[in-house]
């Protein structure tokens, strides 16, 4: 079975973000004022192998504590979902 | 450890660039034998030194050293420091070292998100290092910076461990010696250009020491920091 997973990486809440502070700086120019909080983070996506839902998504964190996210200044979190097969696969 | 010269094994990852200024740097020690070491390797050769060279190992793709901590080389180097065998990080081998938690903390994009290229003052923290001895507590010595990520920081609980433990091997500062905000080239937190890590036998630097060892290139003040690890290793012997 294939599954499919987006995988959701943002900076650690209190840890400070360059990126986001730079985006956040810029926005009054084009008009948007008031414009708070932004924190800017990576989203990726990818399918793999396993038996069951509950293997896959234990796959994904683990990818997830290992390399795709730093635990030290990232939060991460994830939705799995099965692939359809071309052939078969249930259609409702 | 073995007789004769003091062994440099310089790690060569794929987009490593200080590789060979760092290997031609230790050949002007008259005690020190460099040589390179493939990051698919898996025998360190007998070196009584690694260094992790700056660089951008793997492209700084997914995060700086992200990939490269994950080298075969790199379980040797881990198991290497674990036996208290001295490994130095400088730049991106300090951004691998952080994400092999062979170090505390991670190294994040610049405050104001500019690549940095300049000389900075730093000012020595402890001289009970492997890497320091030869240098004096509260020196003023001047390294030039080269990166993107050279923002450090560190957990809550980490921040505690590393003041409790003295960990902190070098602060940006000015060329007085102030330690400021004013003086802080990258956000990294309270200042810290370069770590050691419990056992004081793995330090991390942001700062480029090879890069001033020769008055050719501007400067001697990274000389120490090599001569220091060659004394301590003839000195175990």
């Amino acid at each position: 079975m294939r599954y499919r997973a987006s995988v959701y990486v943002t900076p650690k809440a209190g840890v400070v973000d360059p990126q986001g502070a730079v985006v956040e700086r810029a926005l009054p120019a084009l008009g948007h004022s008031g414009v708070r909080n932004i924190r800017v983070g990576r989203y990726i996506t990818l399918e793999v192998q396993g038996d069951d839902l509950a293997k896959a998504k234990a796959d994904v964190d683990d990818m997830c504590r290992r390399l795709l996210a730093n635990p030290i200044i990232e939060d991460y979190r994830f939705e799995v979902f099965p692939v359809q097969s071309a052939e078969g696969g249930s259609v409702t | 450890m073995t007789a004769g010269p003091v062994r440099f094994g310089i790690v060569v990852f794929p987009g490593s660039n200080c590789d060979y200024d760092a290997c031609h740097v230790l050949s002007t020690f008259r005690e020190a034998d460099p040589y390179y070491l493939w990051h698919k390797d898996r025998d360190l050769q007998n070196a009584d030194c690694v260094i992790l060279p700056g660089g951008f190992s793997y492209g700084d793709y997914l995060r700086t050293g992200a990939v490269a901590r994950f080298s075969p080389i790199m379980q040797e180097v881990a198991a290497f420091a674990a036996a208290g065998g001295l490994v130095l990080g400088i730049c991106n081998g300090f951004q691998t070292l952080a994400e092999a938690h062979l170090l505390h903390g991670a190294l994040r994009r610049n405050r104001g998100l500019r690549f940095i290229c300049h000389p900075q003052y730093l000012r020595v923290e402890r001289t009970d290092t492997p890497f320091t001895s030869r240098l004096e507590v509260g020196q003023v010595i001047q390294v030039p910076l080269n990166h993107n990520e050279g923002n450090w920081t560190a957990g809550a609980d980490s921040l505690q461990e590393i003041e409790d433990q003295d960990l902190v091997a070098f602060r940006y500062c000015d060329a007085q010696g102030v330690v400021s905000d004013a003086a802080n080239p990258n956000g990294a937190t309270d200042n810290v250009a370069g770590i050691v890590n419990e056992l004081r036998n793995v330090l991390g630097m942001m700062p480029h020491p090879e890069r001033v060892c020769e008055e050719i290139t501007g400067g001697v003040d990274g000389r120490g920091i090599f001569q220091s690890m060659i004394d301590h290793v003839v000195g175990g012997r």
